[in-house]
């Protein structure tokens, strides 16, 4: 599956992230950062709950008329002279954009950040036909340096890395000179990007939202990146996953200011860049050709699903960046390049249980990212809804766990049942227990007294002595 | 005021204390408390595991053992979320989803009763000690109760609350994570102790039972001196300063 990355094991993976000290720093510190700056830039608003309703009422109609917006998209994508393709499964695409990157015998790409082109392994496939395929998103460079490091973080996909490891990586493969210092990083990474973009042959974009009724495109960066790569090459191509799209201009306005406040907490970004179409006649600049390739790759499976606002998703990562799960095992464990909350409810729509079966119970279910989610997608209720589907359809839990649920059910639909074991257990753990505590469990609880202790049931349940104490006629006997 | 009192399974088999605690307050404060007999689990575990056809069997004991209450009140914000829960479990108009939105109508989590029912913010407590309060995920973003905890704490003579670091972070408990996914469960947990013990504050009180149960096994294990209770238990209290 060209989403996995990383081992195929979860347990290995989950093991490798929490033994990570760097790691887990670096996305410590990122988290509380983007954490107080996203609540401040909530704050600011002052109806920040209006706007996320506004958002979420924007998502939901756009999802549920898709098929009319992506029409109305396409028609006027086509007006203005562009190409578009539509591409049932990644493969398809990645054809597709072989073709084209053939047909004009491009040699070097230059790519602004995308994550559905991480989703098709599309560099991948270009390298295939014999393309140099540049990342210039500044995270992207570093990973992609850095023999093509996996993202872990969907909006800053070197979140994993601190600023030292970032430098290790300029000076072995670059031979950088100069400290750690982000200005000096940065500055060092936009002189050898800025040849790049001047001899590409051709530009991919990705998108953050199309606009249906003008046919354009636009792109949110803080480095300016996007416009370089659709301004300076001839040809463009513009990779959307097909439910990335608003209906207009006003709604392309607030789902934006969601997005900016909600991701990285600034009101705007440094840019966002809106292309539409290729070079008109009157124009002075832009490519000569246009291509929109439109990714299907499983999101018309989850339409009409219980899923289905999972696609009202604007990958913002507001969610992951308040997930305490995604804090300590880090991005990579989730074996996918959407990690974190929404990575946990989307990858096992776009591939499968096999691959992602473990994902939905990585969470606690805390509900900090159904909180924060600026377009109010109940993340952790569809992480349930996983499970479910896990249990009733897919049949894949296990049958000790069954048996179990089972047992709990018949267990607490008896009172009498229920009763009798609830007096019994005290009795039942007291081999286990020293002082009232249980240090070393049987079973599943000596997962949890691994590192803590348990609790040995009480001899008196609180029902004898409510019971004893209205037999005494203490009180409202 | 009648009140029919939900222990939960945790509280009716290890925090009785808790439990005993909630009915004395319960009754000091003008309410008539009684305790149906049948009552066992709100079906939690099964629920959040995806076993939804079994949560529904429990949903309807649960229905069905306090239809005659005036008002349910419950030690655990956790479960009476989940109490709330059952309206989307049942078919939409079905007669036992009717009785579920009654349920749910009338069921409340001990503090915010104390504070939206009964209209009281101090109860007349007094306790003296350095206390922490560990706000639960389900109490304060699923039932939206965040302040009547507070308020509550707030008015008890001689007791210093203090904030707890990052208090809005998972205490790592899940239900079956803490077992499913323990390595990741301890981290969180660890992460949480480490904050309390920041606090300097010798006492650690929350409002939901296992939040308590996982919080207080991980101090226990290092050793810690945190007094760990529920905050019936501090509420009730009302000896000589």
């Amino acid at each position: 599956m060209p989403m996995h990355i990383g081992e195929k094991d979860f347990k290995k993976r989950v093991t490798k992230g929490l033994e990570d000290d760097f790691m887990r720093g670096a996305v410590r510190s990122a988290q509380g950062r983007l954490q107080d700056k996203r609540a401040t830039a909530a704050d600011e608003l002052g109806d920040w709950e209006e706007w996320r309703t506004l958002g979420s009422e924007i998502r939901s109609h756009t999802i549920e008329h898709l098929d009319y917006y992506l029409h109305q998209l396409s028609e006027k994508v086509a007006e203005l002279g562009g190409h578009v393709f539509f591409a049932e499964t990644g493969a398809e695409a990645n054809e597709y954009i072989q073709k084209v990157a053939t047909e004009k015998k491009a040699k070097k790409i230059a790519k602004s950040k995308s994550m559905v082109t991480e989703e098709i392994s599309m560099n991948e496939a270009l390298e295939d036909i014999g393309c140099e395929v540049i990342e210039t998103d500044l995270g992207e460079y570093i990973l992609q340096l850095d023999d093509h490091d996996p993202p872990s973080h969907i909006v800053a996909p070197a979140l994993h890395k601190n600023k030292e490891q970032i430098r290790d990586v300029f000076q072995e493969k670059l031979a950088y000179l100069k400290s750690e210092k982000p200005e000096e990083l940065a500055l060092f990474a936009r002189e050898k990007l800025r040849e790049e973009f001047l001899s590409a042959d051709l530009g991919i974009t990705g998108c953050n939202f199309a606009v249906a009724e003008s046919g354009s495109f636009a792109l949110v960066t803080n480095e300016g990146n996007a416009r370089m790569v659709s301004a300076l090459p001839k040809t463009q191509i513009t990779v959307m996953g097909m439910e990335r799209i608003v209906p207009g201009w006003e709604e392309l306005d607030i789902v934006v200011s969601l997005l900016t406040r909600a991701a990285v907490g600034q009101k705007l970004t440094s840019y966002i860049t809106a292309l539409t179409g290729p070079k008109q006649l009157e124009e002075a600049d832009g490519p000569e050709e246009f291509h929109l390739v439109i990714v299907d790759n499983g999101r018309s499976k989850i339409l009409g699903t219980e899923f289905q606002e999972a696609l009202h998703c604007i990958r913002c990562a507001a969610c992951i960046n308040v997930c305490p799960v995604y804090r300590h095992v880090g991005g990579h464990a989730y074996g996918s390049i959407y990690p974190g909350p929404i990575g946990a409810v989307l990858s096992p729509l776009l591939s499968d249980y096999d691959e992602y079966k473990e994902l939905p119970y990585a969470s606690s279910l805390c509900g900090a990212c159904t909180e924060v989610c600026p377009v109010k997608i109940p993340l952790h209720e569809q992480l349930i809804m996983h499970r479910r589907k896990i249990v009733e359809d897919e049949k894949k839990t296990t049958l000790s766990e069954r048996v179990v649920m089972r047992g709990f059910e018949q267990l607490v639909n008896s009172a009498n049942l229920y009763r009798t074991a609830t007096k019994m257990a005290p009795f039942l753990t007291t081999p286990f227990a020293k002082n009232q505590l249980i240090t070393k469990g049987p079973g599943p609880l000596k997962h949890w007294t691994h590192a803590r202790d348990f609790p040995q049931p009480a001899n008196e349940r609180f029902r004898d002595w409510f019971e004893d104490r209205q037999k005494r006629g203490e009180k409202n006997a | 005021m009648k009140v029919s009192f939900f222990v939960t399974c945790l509280g009716d088999m290890f925090y009785v204390n808790a439990g005993k605690a909630a009915v004395e307050l319960l009754e000091h404060l003008g309410c008539k408390v009684d305790f149906p007999k049948a009552q066992t689990c709100c079906g939690q575990p099964a629920y959040n595991s995806g076993y939804h056809k079994e949560t529904l069997e429990v949903a309807k004991h649960l229905v069905e053992t306090f239809e005659d209450a005036e008002y349910v009140v419950g030690i655990s914000g956790s479960c009476v979320y989940m109490i709330h829960e059952y309206v989307h479990l049942f078919e939409e108009g079905s007669e036992w989803q009717k009785r579920a939105r009654k349920l749910k109508d009338k069921t409340y989590e001990l503090t915010q009763f104390i504070v939206d029912v009964l209209g009281i913010e101090d109860v007349g407590a007094n306790y003296e000690g350095v206390a922490t309060y560990h706000t639960s995920c389900h109490m304060t973003r699923l039932l939206g109760v965040t302040e009547a905890p507070f308020k509550l704490l707030e008015n008890v003579k001689g007791l210093q609350l203090i904030d707890l670091p990052n208090r809005h972070d998972c205490c790592g408990f899940g239900g079956t994570f803490s077992v499913k996914m323990s390595d990741i469960s301890e981290q969180m947990v660890d992460e949480k102790v480490e904050h309390i013990e920041e606090t300097k504050a010798n006492l650690l009180l929350g409002a939901d039972g296992s939040c308590l149960m996982n919080i207080g096994g991980r101090l226990s294990r290092n050793g810690s001196s945190v007094e760990v209770k529920h905050i019936a238990e501090i509420l009730n209290s009302r000896g000589d300063l």
